[in-house]
């Protein structure tokens, strides 16, 4: 039998693939996510009514409706594994970092797959019009890789305490308040028609976060998901 | 003779907070040889096991996996060892093809297609491989653990009461997996049953 | 014994010094005064953050549950700090400007290490085992620590873009400050950080009683 050497990459592809399978299947995440999404755009949708929104406002809302969404999905990435008790044959099978990598990547299919469907929707329901689509898209993007490289570290912390509902908010909370900040402002402009060089300074602050945060969470993650 | 595979444990100890559950465990193991581990029921077996196998931190001490007299990295012994454990399980949704599938190259081996599905028939579930495991019954679970656990020929098996679930013909086909293992590799196996004390060439016994 | 004493004396000569000497601002009179704790408690709470920061890092390194009982109490003693930094500058505020809360930067950056230390320890409540409560703690002390330099950059651009006016930072830098005003501050802020210090020591030695007498 041939052991051949698998990069980090391919190792993390597959295990991407496995939870990409295991969710189809189950739809945990998936429906939790959504269904939160869903609500609570309609309830906002609902209850501001005809009432015109300034950019401001509705950036804030996209970005919360983006942030609480996630709470209620991310987690479950670990917490299932050690529901099911299969987070120990992962440890025993696979690399911290494949670990890492595969499950970060599940978790960013899972936001942009959400995004994909809300995002159109709040347009569309809040009446808006995204005047600069570059700066929009980017900061969505750069936004939602942020979310996801600071709250994978958070997932697995999670997954180990005793799971209280309002945890993984109270820990995500002070921590991604900058990244929360930066989209705001940077949805604002693009709702606004401000040109991409207005937003530049969200993008550079969102660029280096996710990087730090990337970065820290790796160097940390082995020390937390380990026993 | 070829390349030895040697496990020596060094002084290893593991306390939970102030609970001590085992302290000064020494012993080498090399070639072909078997270490049993015995103890009453929360004596710490597993939790040792658990440690040797590098699925917990010890508290003191450390493990040291050697092949051909140079040590290995973590990401070289996961490659080198199965297990099989009540607490190992498989992911419930996929079926059993597909956890072996995942899993193997998860772990960065790349089994053919064909060598799983042998792997699934030796341990005599064939025609079960593409059922999800959530309808296996528990016997049926412990077989797949053992499939998935020699499916990269393991240098080192750890094994936690290895009997467990399983009927008559499922208990036989362990000894034979376990005896044909012993002629070239390590095993490691906690256990309370008689019939696994025979495979001591080691033993340690734990809880006063 | 006699450091205490002599903390004692110390911050006695602060406090007196603070109300007797002239104000420190006069456009802003007696509640200018304020300046001499508030700055210097805010001081210490940042410092217990960076204590637990370099705790945590330790506790992860080498493994030994000493540094995280060191990082939760510098957290602990950090969220003491906080609270008393958030309320004497909310005094400050209303007595200046005249509402308790404006989310100006200094206190929304104070306001979210309340929050930091509120989520340190509800993590901390909900894990039984001292050993991984440790790791999880320390992991996330230093997450936090690492994404608090940005909000340094952030927050600004929100609040200039809602207040265009002058913030606390500003009056404060332009302050000049005569000698008998510098030196009270400084004395301040060095009492206030050996307040911290001792009042670490104590838990410590509390915390390895506790320990001890929980063995037996």
């Amino acid at each position: 039998m041939q052991i051949r050497k698998f990069t980090w990459a391919t190792k993390s592809a597959w295990l991407l693939a496995k939870e990409l399978k295991s969710e189809f299947r189950t739809r945990y995440a998936l429906n939790a996510v959504f269904m939160f999404a869903l609500t609570t755009l309609a309830v906002t949708s609902f209850s501001i009514g005809a009432f015109a929104l300034t950019p401001r406002i509705v950036s804030s809302l996209l970005w919360l409706v983006i942030f609480f969404s996630s709470l209620s999905g991310l987690a479950q990435v670990f917490v299932k594994e050690e529901e099911a008790k299969t987070a120990s044959l992962l440890r025993l099978v696979a690399a911290p970092d494949t670990v890492f990598l595969g499950k970060l990547l599940f978790n960013l299919a899972l936001l942009l797959m959400l995004e994909l469907i809300v995002v159109p929707l709040f347009m569309v329901w809040m009446n808006v019009s995204i005047l600069n689509l570059g700066l929009f898209l980017s900061v969505l993007l750069l936004g939602t890789l942020g979310l996801v490289c600071a709250t994978t570290i958070l997932a697995v912390i999670v997954s180990k305490a005793r799971a209280k509902g309002s945890l993984f908010a109270v820990l995500s909370f002070p921590v991604l308040l900058p990244l929360l900040i930066a989209s705001i402002d940077g949805t604002r402009l693009s709702l606004e028609g401000q040109e991409f060089a207005a937003g530049w300074g969200d993008i550079r602050l969102l660029v280096s976060y996710l990087v730090v945060m990337f970065v820290a969470s790796f160097l940390l993650f082995d020390s937390v998901w380990s026993e | 003779m070829g390349p030895m595979i040697s496990l020596e444990a060094k002084n290893l100890g593991k306390w939970f907070g102030h609970r001590k559950v085992f302290e000064g465990i020494r012993f080498r193991l090399e070639g072909r040889e078997s270490l049993v581990i015995r103890g009453r029921n929360g004596s710490g077996k597993t939790t040792l096991l658990k440690v040797l196998s590098g699925l917990l931190r010890p508290t003191t001490g450390q493990t040291v996996i050697s092949h051909d007299g140079k040590e290995l990295s973590p990401d070289q012994r996961r490659n080198l060892l199965g297990m099989v454990m009540p607490d190992l399980e498989l992911y419930g949704e996929l079926t059993a093809f597909e956890n072996l599938l995942y899993l193997s190259r998860i772990r960065g081996t790349r089994p053919e297609k064909e060598t799983i599905r042998d792997k699934i028939k030796r341990v005599g579930l064939e025609g079960r491989g593409d059922d999800p495991v959530s309808s296996f019954s528990s016997g049926m679970k412990q077989r797949l653990k053992y499939a998935f656990a020699l499916l990269n020929d393991p240098r080192i098996l750890f094994l936690d009461e290895p009997t467990a679930y399983l009927d008559e013909e499922g208990a036989s086909l362990v000894h034979q997996i376990i005896g044909f293992h012993r002629e070239k590799n390590l095993v490691i196996i906690a256990t309370n049953e008689q019939s696994d004390l025979r495979y001591a060439d080691q033993e340690i016994h734990l809880g006063d | 014994m006699f450091w205490k004493v002599v903390l004692l004396i110390w911050m006695s000569a602060v406090i007196a010094a603070a109300f007797l000497l002239p104000a420190p601002q006069s456009q802003l009179g007696p509640a200018s005064r304020i300046f001499f704790f508030h700055v210097p408690v805010a001081w210490v709470a940042v410092l217990a953050f960076l204590l637990s920061f370099v705790f945590s890092i330790m506790y992860l390194k080498t493994r030994k549950l000493d540094y995280d009982a060191k990082a939760s109490t510098s957290s602990r003693l950090g969220l003491l700090f906080v609270i008393l930094a958030t309320i004497s500058g909310s005094i400050f505020a209303k007595s200046t400007w005249g509402s308790f809360w404006n989310w100006d930067p200094r206190e929304t950056s104070i306001f979210i290490l309340l929050l930091i230390y509120g989520a340190y320890f509800a993590l901390r409540s909900a894990v039984e085992s001292r050993e991984r409560r440790a790791a999880l703690s320390s992991a996330y002390a230093i997450m936090a620590f690492v994404a608090v330099p940005f909000l340094v950059f952030v927050v600004p651009r929100v609040y200039l873009s809602l207040h265009p006016t002058t913030s606390v930072i500003d009056v404060r830098l332009q302050m000049q400050m005569p000698p008998a005003i510098l030196i009270t501050f400084l004395a301040s802020l060095l009492g206030f950080t050996f307040l911290f210090i001792w009042m670490f020591n104590l838990e410590r030695r509390i915390n390895i009683l506790a320990a001890r007498q929980k063995e037996v």
